[in-house]
């Protein structure tokens, strides 16, 4: 079977989008029978010369305005493979339509006019390419004809669309000196350009290396529906990255429930191979067969989707009226469709020259923005530079889908959190260093150990024997002791229930700032109900928190404490490890070795 | 993956999400090789199941091979077929000699808008393709007609990624293309692929064979003498006749498909 390529022509009016595609069809002799006759025919009518572009522009009202309303799809082949070239509208009007041309490419033809230099679309089209993630970029400097096919002309513009370009991080693949009408350098090299030496246009495009499917990143297969056709209840959708077989152990998120896939279910008969994978439209049937619905994301255990209620982003907007603040909004990411709104507008970006505008509170069409957002109901969602398809949403305002952007860094401190700040004057704010980089310097892992227990059980003498243990090993550690945060930072908090659900809310904020700074964190805290403990790990993580219980009897309990109140201890639902005392001498060594045994392979 | 396998699973895609959004849906079932490619791949989406009945505009002008083939595959299949007939304008004699796209207006257009009002349907799939004609070149893959089916062709919304418009006032309804992104080609590669049964017509008989399958007081059959599927893909390959050259009402006038299609024809 040959290869497919898609590649769009983008760049400003008039600079020969729709000529270069024609010519590229005329020249791989991809036009059917009469077709040039027709165009020749209805330039006459139209009193006009001949024009490729009528070709392309099928509509009344665009061959008789002589302009490209919507975006369309031609098919031409070389002996490498066959492509699909997008043609896309050049004025800013038509936005909308050159991004939905777009957004479906693989590669890009900028196309500058020679004669006419850099233009105010050659540079939205180019800051649009970089936020659909198009990397494979041929800038082809048109009309070389105009301009004598002048090598100053073309490096100098070559020179100053690069300074722009570098801004954005996209470098072209190559820039190409081409005169579409005339067909030079369209095939084979042109005489008329013996000072280049890069590629023809055809030759450039069959040097293009299509990218795979991401087979091999983590997975990710957003539930699209459930069906319940016959006896078998088969959750469908498409897999967005990796792979996955019977057998798998999957998480589903954001609930966070595991279980196991059961089958692959396929029609008319199953697959040639065990396994699907990346690109596919798939089903499966899994072991537990609990409520799955539209919106939620499987992947594996150990590598999930991230998961917010607010989060940075780049949109570019294309409705009619402009994005505003305090206004719902549907926010559509993969299958996921929730209510939305614009926190805080971090930069409004004029896109044709990268100038960053002052006002704040809206952002109008056709202008790009760095926002945050915050949603109704929580997100799973991955940074846009890591995952494409769990990465990038519209924005749908009324009827009308009126946005589309791309998912920023998060901050790791902020991560999978649900928040809900109480002024909009800041926003979220990435740095420059991840937790990643931070743990592979320190060659560890950063977990919280969060030992619990009454006072008098001997969390304490166990954390301080567990601390040594770790640093002796060259862990990088740090030991939060509850009791001491009482001099200070908690200092202001009562000795009463609601002071020991707040104590206990700062010491998971603390705990979680260490380990995204990748430290390892051990925590005592009585913190006795329930409630407190799982809002603790609602902050830091269930990946990142290790609770344990340290259970002491009562007699050990009144042996060691300082006159115990009678207390009760609330346990938890979900399973903790537990550490039983019943010993008032107990040795703290050993407790402190069981816990290391556990936690062992982790860290 | 393949060009195949990547094109068919856009097409699952796009079948499962208009499944899901439209409780009113119905596919357009035409008896040619796409819409017939296009059945192929609900069943593929359901599992072997099509979960929305299928709708036949009889024009009442099918050539009757079509008409024999439409029933043995709803029997064999057990499927829901809708077939409606503008009863009122045949009784009144329409037909062709009153103009070609007089008649597609009454015959297809007409009957398929009140397909539509009579049943409420929300969503309704068809199998029209970019590379037929020009103003289905430029369609959405999700494209909204308003209460009497028109189609405001020179302000479609934007549609990226595998984001579709879902969200549209009451009353209009939303025409839905898995099969927008392939070519003639691909449908007859993927029916060799998939072994799917198409109408014999499509095969030499007397040196002709159809390409494109209509009414037959305008449709015509082109020079040919290939009887298999191999045959039509290398004819196809060397071929720079366009797919529905024989198709009269296309010729009619320079925008006619544009016109028909801005009505509300398929």
């Amino acid at each position: 079977m040959r290869e497919k390529l898609s590649i769009v022509a983008v760049g400003h009016v008039d600079h020969g989008k729709s000529t270069l595609i024609g010519r590229l069809l005329y020249e791989t002799n991809s036009l059917p029978d009469g077709a040039i006759e027709k165009v020749k025919k209805i330039s006459e009518q139209n009193g006009k010369p001949f024009e490729y572009a009528y070709l392309l522009d099928a509509f009344e009202e665009e061959q008789k305005q002589g302009i490209t309303i919507d975006t369309t799809n031609l098919h031409f082949s070389t002996e490498k493979r066959d492509y699909v070239i997008i043609d896309a509208p050049g004025h800013k009007e038509f936005l909308k339509n050159m991004i939905s041309g777009a957004s479906s490419a693989e590669a890009a033809f900028l196309m500058i006019d020679a004669k006419e230099g850099i233009q105010e679309q050659s540079k939205r089209h180019g800051y649009i390419l970089s936020l659909l993630g198009i990397k494979k970029i041929y800038v082809v400097i048109n009309k070389m004809d105009l301009i004598d096919y002048s090598e100053q002309v073309y490096t100098g513009i070559r020179e100053k669309f690069n300074k722009f370009l570098s801004n954005l991080n996209i470098f072209p693949l190559e820039y190409i000196p081409v005169s579409a009408f005339n067909g030079e350098n369209i095939t084979k090299k042109s005489d008329k350009l013996s000072w280049y030496r890069g590629a023809s246009i055809i030759e450039a495009l069959d040097l293009i290396q299509k990218e795979p499917e991401p087979e091999h990143k983590p997975l990710r297969f957003p539930i699209q529906d459930v069906y319940k056709f016959d006896n078998r209840r088969i959750i469908a959708g498409k897999i967005e990255s990796g792979t996955l077989k019977a057998g798998d152990e999957i998480a589903i998120s954001p609930s966070g429930k595991t279980t196991r896939v059961k089958t692959i279910e396929n029609w008319p008969g199953p697959y040639d191979r065990d396994y699907v994978s990346a690109g596919m439209c798939v089903g499966i049937t899994v072991d537990d067969e609990f409520f799955n619905k539209r919106g939620e994301i499987i992947s594996l255990i150990e590598n999930k989707p991230q998961r917010s209620n607010i989060f940075n982003v780049n949109v570019f907007w294309m409705g009619k009226n402009p994005l505003v603040k305090d206004k719902k909004y549907k926010l559509k990411l993969t299958t996921q469709e929730v209510q939305c709104e614009v926190f805080s507008i971090n930069k409004v970006i004029d896109s044709s020259n990268l100038n960053v505008a002052e006002n704040f509170y809206q952002v109008n069409r056709n202008e790009v923005a760095e926002i945050t957002i915050k949603t109704q109901d929580v997100v799973c969602f991955d940074e846009f530079a890591d995952f494409r398809g769990t990465g990038r949403f519209v924005i749908v305002d009324g009827y009308d889908v009126s946005g589309g952007g791309i998912v920023l860094q998060t901050d790791d401190t902020l991560k999978n959190r649900i928040l809900e700040p109480k002024s909009t004057s800041f926003k979220p704010r990435p740095g420059l260093v991840t937790r990643e980089q931070k743990e592979k310097k320190l060659n560890q892992r950063a977990k919280v150990i969060w030992l619990s227990g009454l006072t008098g059980c001997g969390k304490n003498e166990i954390a301080v024997k567990l601390e040594r243990k770790l640093f002796e090993l060259g862990k990088t550690v740090c030991y939060l002791d509850s009791a001491n945060l009482r001099f200070g930072i908690s200092s202001d908090l009562e000795f009463n229930e609601q002071g020991a659900y707040e104590q206990t809310r700062r010491i998971a904020e603390i705990a979680n700032q260490f380990i995204n700074n990748g430290i390892i964190t051990i925590v005592t805290s009585i913190s006795r109900y329930k409630k407190s403990r799982e809002s603790a790990k609602e902050i830091i993580g269930s990946d990142d928190y290790l609770e344990f219980f340290i259970e002491a009897t009562e007699n050990v309990l009144k042996n060691r404490g300082d006159a115990v109140p009678e207390v009760y201890y609330e346990k938890s639902d979900y399973p903790v490890y537990s550490l039983f005392i019943d010993d008032s001498e107990f040795n703290s060594d050993e407790k402190a070795d069981l816990i290391f045994d556990y936690i062992k392979n982790l860290l | 993956m393949d060009h195949l396998e990547i094109i068919e699973a856009k097409s699952i895609y796009i079948l499962r999400e208009a499944y899901k959004h439209f409780g009113k849906l119905g596919m357009l079932w035409s008896i040619g090789k796409d819409s017939t490619v296009m059945l192929w791949l609900a069943q593929k989406a359901f599992f072997g199941h099509c979960p929305f009945p299928l709708i036949h505009v009889d024009t009442s002008y099918k050539i009757p091979e079509m008409i024999e083939f439409r029933d043995n595959l709803v029997r064999g299949h057990n499927l829901n077929l809708i077939v409606h007939q503008n009863k009122q304008a045949l009784e009144e004699g329409m037909n062709p000699e009153k103009g070609r796209l007089v008649c597609c207006e009454h015959l297809k257009t007409r009957p398929l808008q009140e397909v539509v009002k009579k049943f409420g349907f929300e969503g309704l799939i068809l199998g029209v393709r970019r590379d037929e004609e020009g103003s289905r070149s430029k369609e959405r893959i999700f494209s909204e007609r308003d209460n009497e089916s028109n189609w405001d062709y020179t302000d479609q919304p934007p549609e990226l990624w595998d984001q579709f418009k879902t969200d549209f006032k009451k009353g209009n309804h939303i025409r839905i293309h898995p099969l927008l992104h392939w070519r003639e080609i691909d449908i007859w590669e993927y029916i060799r692929r998939e072994n799917i049964p198409v109408v014999d017509l499509y095969f030499s008989k007397n040196g002709k064979r159809y390409r494109s399958l209509g009414c037959y007081p305008c449709t015509f059959p082109i020079d040919s003498d290939v009887t298999t599927i191999e045959g039509i893909i290398e004819e196809l390959e060397n071929t720079k006749q366009t797919e529905r050259s024989g198709r009269a009402q296309d010729q009619e006038d320079a925008y006619a498909m544009q016109k028909l299609r801005s009505k509300g024809y398929m």
